[in-house]
């Protein structure tokens, strides 16, 4: 029953044998060894599998590999540089203390880069809607907020951190 | 999940012709609510036909007095649409809170339609704007479409093409949203063209339905004050974890007065 997917992920043309129930995270972190997309509820909630597919986010476990044949994919591990140095979302999280645990954080940040390309100028309140489909159970969202704040509008950002 | 064979046909015939083939086959929109239930094993269908490679089922036109969004247009596009926004900006602002963005960006309006959540936001749209389902074989009209729980008109070889919808004077959407997973625990529409006023309820019943007494007592007054006084009955209503019918009762209501208030 297995057959093969191509598809683009960061950028680099990939293959891999997979069954049709094969969900697009399984393909991302079994086959292609790209564990940065963790898989939380496995239900569509908690967005820690976010990645991108031809530039939007979607939960990766609600995707079927095959469904993502010729598109392109980009995971967390591909939004840094080659050389390291880290995407402004990642930069912002870190300078805001954006994670603790850091298992959401890749499905936080990929959701991140996502609102700041669809809501420009997003005020706070906008962001944590923008957010419901992500959970933490750790840092309890505000370094979060504050770190896509200071991508999306670093006017609205007021630092609990950096006072 | 059980396994399956996966099909993503290039046309709607040959989409039409795989589930003609395929007895225990299901077709694939979003994949939004179809996934997860195949996940829990609680479908085991022998294929997936996919109707993402059908381009002619994607997309929003205004025509004439209606706007048409093809079957696989997904949330985020209708509520971002500015031909929605322009002519029924109450459908645009449901699309856009369906579920989250994630989902948003996956999730289908004929997906939302053919698997008749008693829960979704689109079936209360559909009776509340009078809209008008168009599959490969005929149009329906929403008021002969849903059926009952997860139950529509549509026969095994039926597949939504588009939805029209006419573009009221007025309309506005008022949803009780579960905080958890933003599904509708009640949902009014209501919309006003002319002297007709249509009362599209959701999340309250087995499927979406029209409320006729507050219908009628908008025809008269168009205001929240003119149905202050009308009872929804429990009777036919759900009661689940989230509340009991009597609750879903009178949350009718209250979105009904704050959709008319606001449209």
């Amino acid at each position: 029953m297995k057959s093969k997917v191509t598809l683009t992920v960061n950028g680099k043309e990939r293959s891999a044998e997979v069954e049709p129930r094969t969900l697009l995270a399984e393909l991302l972190r079994d086959h292609l060894g790209l564990t940065g997309t963790h898989v939380g509820c496995d239900t569509t909630q908690c967005g820690c599998c976010v990645v991108h597919v031809d530039g939007k986010a979607v939960k990766s476990c609600t995707m079927l590999a095959v469904q993502a044949a010729g598109k392109q994919v980009t995971t967390i591990e591909g939004l840094a540089k080659p050389d390291g140095t880290l995407h402004p979302m990642q930069e912002a999280f870190r300078e805001h203390h954006g994670l603790q645990c850091g298992f959401c954080t890749p499905g936080m940040v990929m959701m991140a880069v996502d609102i700041a390309r669809r809501r420009p100028g997003a005020d706070e309140k906008t962001v944590r809607e923008e957010l419901e489909g992500n959970l933490c159970r750790c840092t309890g969202y505000q370094g979060i907020v504050e770190a896509i704040l200071s991508v999306v509008n670093p006017g609205a950002v007021k630092d609990h951190h950096h006072a | 999940m059980h396994n399956f064979a996966y099909h993503a046909p290039a046309s709607l015939d040959a989409a039409l012709k795989l589930i003609g083939e395929k007895e225990d086959g299901k077709i694939i929109a979003g994949g939004m609510t179809l996934l997860p239930t195949l996940k829990q094993r609680l479908a085991a269908p022998s294929d997936l036909i996919d109707l993402a490679g059908l381009p002619d089922l994607r997309g929003v036109k205004k025509e004439g007095g209606h706007i048409v969004i093809g079957a696989m247009t997904t949330h985020y596009e209708v509520a971002t649409s500015d031909v929605v926004k322009a002519a029924i900006p109450a459908l645009a602002h449901l699309a856009s809170i369906i579920g989250d963005p994630a989902v948003r960006h996956r999730g289908t309006i004929g997906g939302s339609l053919a698997n008749s959540d008693p829960a979704a936001d689109y079936p209360g749209a559909a009776m509340g704007l009078n809209a008008t389902i168009v599959t490969n074989k005929r149009a329906i009209a929403a008021e002969d479409y849903f059926l009952g729980l997860f139950e529509t008109a549509l026969e095994r070889d039926e597949i939504i093409v588009s939805v029209r919808f006419p573009i009221p004077e007025k309309a506005a959407y008022q949803k009780f949203r579960h905080p958890a997973s933003g599904y509708a625990v009640a949902g009014v529409m209501v919309s006003k063209t002319g002297a007709q006023v249509r009362v599209g309820v959701t999340g309250a019943g087995p499927n979406a339905f029209r409320a006729r007494d507050f219908e009628a007592a908008l025809e008269k007054s168009f205001t929240a004050e003119a149905i202050k006084d009308v009872k929804m009955s429990p009777d036919s209503l759900l009661s689940d974890i989230h509340c009991s019918a009597e609750y879903r009762a009178h949350l009718v209501g209250v979105l009904a007065r704050r959709a008319v208030a606001q449209a």
